[in-house]
This record gives structure tokens, C-alpha cells and sequence, in this order.
């Protein structure tokens, strides 16, 4: 198996190992790093260990608690660590030992809520996702400064403020929880990924870990089936450069492996639990792959999600769905409601409706205003090629 | 590990709130051990504010930020971690929940706190 792909499968699950034996997310950085390097170095000669993850972890563990023997002042830094040594001499671990996955752990940790959002996601996707500070800035177009400003500051609180390395009490986890998933939902969202960075990639890594780690949660699976369902479309979305819609879209090119695995989550999750936000959502994308659309069962879906969500884009999905049933003036009443201005898919929906409606002028607005907004190059001859149409 | 509780209170005209007795509800959560001590300021216009500027010391009238809400108070706790903390904080919010704006959480330096 490729050594890359080895490495960022395993980093997350090495580095949270660390960080749970060393007490801080820095040195079990550099203590991973290190063994990654050696890794990279001995095993194209001795060729890739049973375990990796075992080799990884016991190598970084051991080069660790030399470093720390060899600084004083590093082993005040980590009290539990010196507490540990004093206990335990010389306990040599090697990759056969039995290493508790601690990824849970490390997740609620970067996404505790005493941290900012933007540094909640750059530390999830640096610390399980093992991306490089310089990836990530890229992805979410800052400058490296400011990204390597953000993740050492919430290191750095993590550790001044002594926000604890744990899963939370059952009575915490449903908002810890929710905290957690609409990080990774928002990695899966947003960034425009460039180079070999692929967000959406990330976010269903990050999801499918989540999945795997917490199989009774029935929110971690259906996040994971929403964004699989959404994600199965991808290659049918953009068609010489053009935006396709998903009635235009050519579903030979939907991943139907993708869709099959995203409805049995679904399955699973409803099985459990029918009312969570992200069942709700994967259920109407589900939805939304059938042909015709059942759009009062989508309208009705939307109704659930919108009293759940309070959120503006949810209601601007429902007055889609309402156009649909009652037309477009019926849709166009429920976006008159809605204050969401600086957001491109409100014009363009907008204009949509005007557009349906026969009222050219004001479309053409929207339009415009929603091509001001737009972000990529398939957007934007989608949103002039409409303009065109419009023109007299 | 300590924890300072910086208590935030709204700005109005009534009496000084140091002469208000203590709420029972926060009496209570004052004498447990895991709070090691605790401090009621006089209001805001009592204050003082030294300040170093261009190499001379000033002195300014009132607290160092003027705003609707000033500092009234400031609880120390003991806790594991933050959670801990800020589970304390949260109980002390929804005791007072007009007359407690805010609470600011900040970890203490070093392991001895001295006085208080």
C-alpha cells in the first residue's frame, strides 16, 4: 500500500494515542512526526510492519519519553507524563501492544465549544485528518500565518485552560455531539480544496470514522449518509464547464455504490432514530434521487427540519419545495420572509421563481445579483446563460 | 487546577450592589469546597483605572472599560479541567440570570494562589 496513504490513515488514530499518554497536542505532534519519519525512512528498506499503527505508536511513545528524559523543563510541562514515568520505569512498549483507539477523545477535544468554529475545524483537520497547516490555509484560502496563527493559539488554550482530553458524559453528548458533526459537515461544505486537497473527501473520512466509532449514534450515521447521498452526484454536476441541474444531470454518472451505502445509513439511523436533524436532511436528499420527486414528501420533510433548525436556508429549501405544490408565487412568498442577502443561492433561487413566474425584469435582478455572488467558474456560465435567456 | 470566574454584572442605577445581601442560591454554591474564594467589587463608578502612557503614569476616573456592564465580582474555583469550571460558571448564570451578564472562565497561573 502506498506510504502515503498508510500515513494519513493512520495519523489521526497515532496522534490521539499520544495525546492521551502525553497530555499535550504539541509534543505528541512532534513525537508523531518523528515516527513518521522514521517510518518513512525504514520501511521502503524493511518493508511496511504488521501493524503500522502499533509501530507508529510504540516508536513515537518511546522517542517521547527520551526526549523527556533528556529536557527537565519538558517533563514539568507534562505532569501526568512524569507521574506515569515514576510509576513505570521502564515499560517498553512495541507494535504488538494493544493501543486504545482515543480518536473519539481527540475529536470532542478539537471541537470543544470554549473554541472558536475556525479553530475547531482547522484543528480537526489538522489533528484527525493530518493535514498540513499549509493545506489547510489553502483550503479555506487564509494565509499560512494566519492559519498557523489559529491552530497554535487553540493549542495553546487547550493547554492553559486545561480543556479536558475526553468523550463527554452521556448527559453532554447529545450538544457535544451535534458540535462535533456540524464541524465535519461544515469541512464537507465549504473549502475549496486545490491541489490533492479534496474537503469533501475529508468531511466523509471524518464522517466515516465518526460512523465507525459511534455505531449507536444515529445523528454520526446519518451525517455520514447525507453526505455520501450528496456526494455520489459529484461527477454528473459539472458538464463542459457548464453547472448541470439535478434534473438535467446524467444519472449513469451518480456513484450508485455510494447511494447504496448512504441509504442503508439512513436505514440504520431512522431505525434508531427518525427525528435528528441530519436524518431529516439525508432522507430529503435520498429524496431528491428519485424520479419524479415526491415533493410533498420533501415540502413536509423541509417543514420538519425548518421548525427543528430555525434556520433561513432551510425555509429557502422549503419555499423551493412549495413552488413545486403551489407554484412559484407561493415560494416566492416564503423568500420574501427570509433576510438572507449575502447568500448567492437566495438569488439565484429567487430568480428562479421570478423567472417561472414571468417576471422578467425582476429575475434578471436576482440573477445578476447572484452572479456578483457566485464562486466558481460552472456557477457563473450557469447563472450568465440564464441572463441571456432573459434578454430581450 | 484553579480557575478565576469573572462575574459580569448589568450597569443600572440602583443602590451599590456590594450593599445587596448574597442571594441564598449563590451563598450556597459559594461555600462549597471547591470554591476557594471569593470577592463582591462596589460598583463600577468607585473605580480607579492606572494606566501607563508615554512614559508618565494616569490615573483615569471609572473602570478601565465603560460599557453597559461591568465587573462586580470574581469567584475562584477548584476544578479538574475547564469543564468543571464552567459547569460552576453555569450554575452560578442560571441562579442570577438578570443580574449575572456574563461570566468570563480563565485559568489561574502556577499552582499556589496566595491571600483571598
Amino acid at each position: 500500500m502506498a506510504l502515503d496513504t498508510v500515513f494519513r490513515d493512520q495519523w489521526g488514530r497515532v496522534l490521539a494515542t499520544l495525546v492521551g499518554f502525553l497530555g499535550d497536542i504539541e509534543l505528541a505532534e512532534d513525537a508523531a512526526q518523528e515516527a513518521f519519519a522514521i517510518a518513512a525512512e525504514r520501511w521502503p528498506r524493511d518493508g511496511e510492519p504488521a501493524s503500522p499503527a502499533g509501530w507508529l505508536i510504540a516508536t513515537a511513545r518511546n522517542r517521547a519519553i527520551d526526549r523527556i528524559r533528556r529536557q527537565r523543563a519538558l517533563a514539568d510541562k507534562t505532569r501526568l507524563l512524569a507521574r506515569e514515568l515514576a510509576s513505570r520505569p521502564e515499560e517498553t512498549m512495541n507494535e504488538t501492544t494493544t493501543f486504545r483507539d482515543e480518536r473519539l477523545e481527540l475529536i470532542f477535544t478539537c471541537c470543544h465549544p470554549a473554541l472558536a468554529l475556525d479553530a475547531q475545524v482547522a484543528l480537526t483537520l489538522r489533528a484527525l485528518g493530518g493535514l498540513s497547516t499549509e493545506e489547510i490555509a489553502r483550503a479555506f484560502l487564509v494565509p499560512f500565518e494566519t492559519m498557523s496563527k489559529r491552530l497554535t493559539r487553540a493549542k495553546h488554550k487547550i493547554r492553559d485552560a486545561a480543556i479536558p482530553f475526553a468523550v463527554p458524559p452521556a448527559y453532554q453528548l447529545p450538544d457535544r455531539l451535534a458540535a462535533v458533526l456540524a464541524v465535519v459537515y461544515l469541512i464537507f461544505n465549504e473549502g475549496w480544496g486545490g491541489g490533492r486537497i479534496d474537503l469533501a473527501a475529508e468531511g466523509i473520512r471524518l464522517g466515516r470514522a465518526l460512523a465507525e466509532l459511534l455505531p449507536d449514534e444515529s445523528e454520526a450515521l446519518a451525517l455520514l449518509a447525507l453526505m455520501l447521498l450528496n456526494d455520489a452526484r459529484r461527477d454528473a454536476r459539472v458538464r463542459d464547464g457548464q453547472l448541470v441541474l439535478l434534473d438535467d444531470q446524467d444519472r449513469s454518472l451518480w456513484d450508485w455504490q455510494q447511494i447504496a451505502e448512504g441509504r442503508q445509513l439512513l436505514q440504520r439511523a431512522i431505525a434508531r432514530r427518525t427525528t435528528g436533524q441530519y436524518a431529516v436532511q439525508a432522507a430529503i436528499a435520498d429524496l431528491h434521487l428519485h424520479q419524479p420527486r415526491d415533493w410533498h414528501q420533501i415540502a413536509a420533510l423541509y417543514d420538519v427540519l425548518a421548525q427543528q433548525t430555525s434556520s433561513a436556508v432551510v425555509e429557502m429549501n422549503r419555499a423551493i419545495a412549495v413552488a413545486e405544490l403551489d407554484g412559484p408565487d407561493a415560494g416566492l412568498a416564503v423568500l420574501d420572509q427570509l433576510d438572507l442577502g449575502h447568500y448567492r443561492y437566495y438569488h439565484s433561487t429567487r430568480a428562479d421563481l421570478l423567472r417561472r413566474s414571468g417576471r422578467d425584469t425582476e429575475a434578471r435582478h436576482a440573477y445578476q445579483r447572484a452572479l456578483e455572488l457566485a464562486q466558481t467558474e460552472p456557477e457563473r456560465r450557469f447563472l450568465t446563460g440564464r441572463l441571456v435567456e432573459l434578454d430581450p | 487546577m484553579q480557575y478565576a470566574l469573572l462575574i459580569y454584572n448589568p450597569d443600572d442605577d440602583v443602590a451599590d450592589q456590594a450593599q445587596r445581601p448574597i442571594d441564598p442560591g449563590i451563598a450556597a454554591v459559594l461555600a462549597r469546597r471547591d470554591v476557594t474564594g471569593w470577592i463582591r467589587l462596589h460598583a463600577p463608578g468607585s473605580a480607579t483605572t492606572v494606566s501607563h502612557q508615554e512614559d508618565r503614569m494616569l490615573l483615569t476616573d471609572g473602570p478601565f472599560v465603560d460599557s453597559k456592564e461591568f465587573l462586580g465580582g470574581l469567584v475562584l474555583v477548584e476544578a479538574d479541567n475547564l469543564d468543571g469550571a464552567l459547569a460552576v460558571a453555569a450554575e452560578l448564570a442560571e441562579l442570577r440570570p438578570g443580574r449575572v451578564v456574563a461570566i468570563e472562565v480563565r485559568p489561574v497561573r502556577g499552582e499556589e494562589i496566595s491571600g483571598a
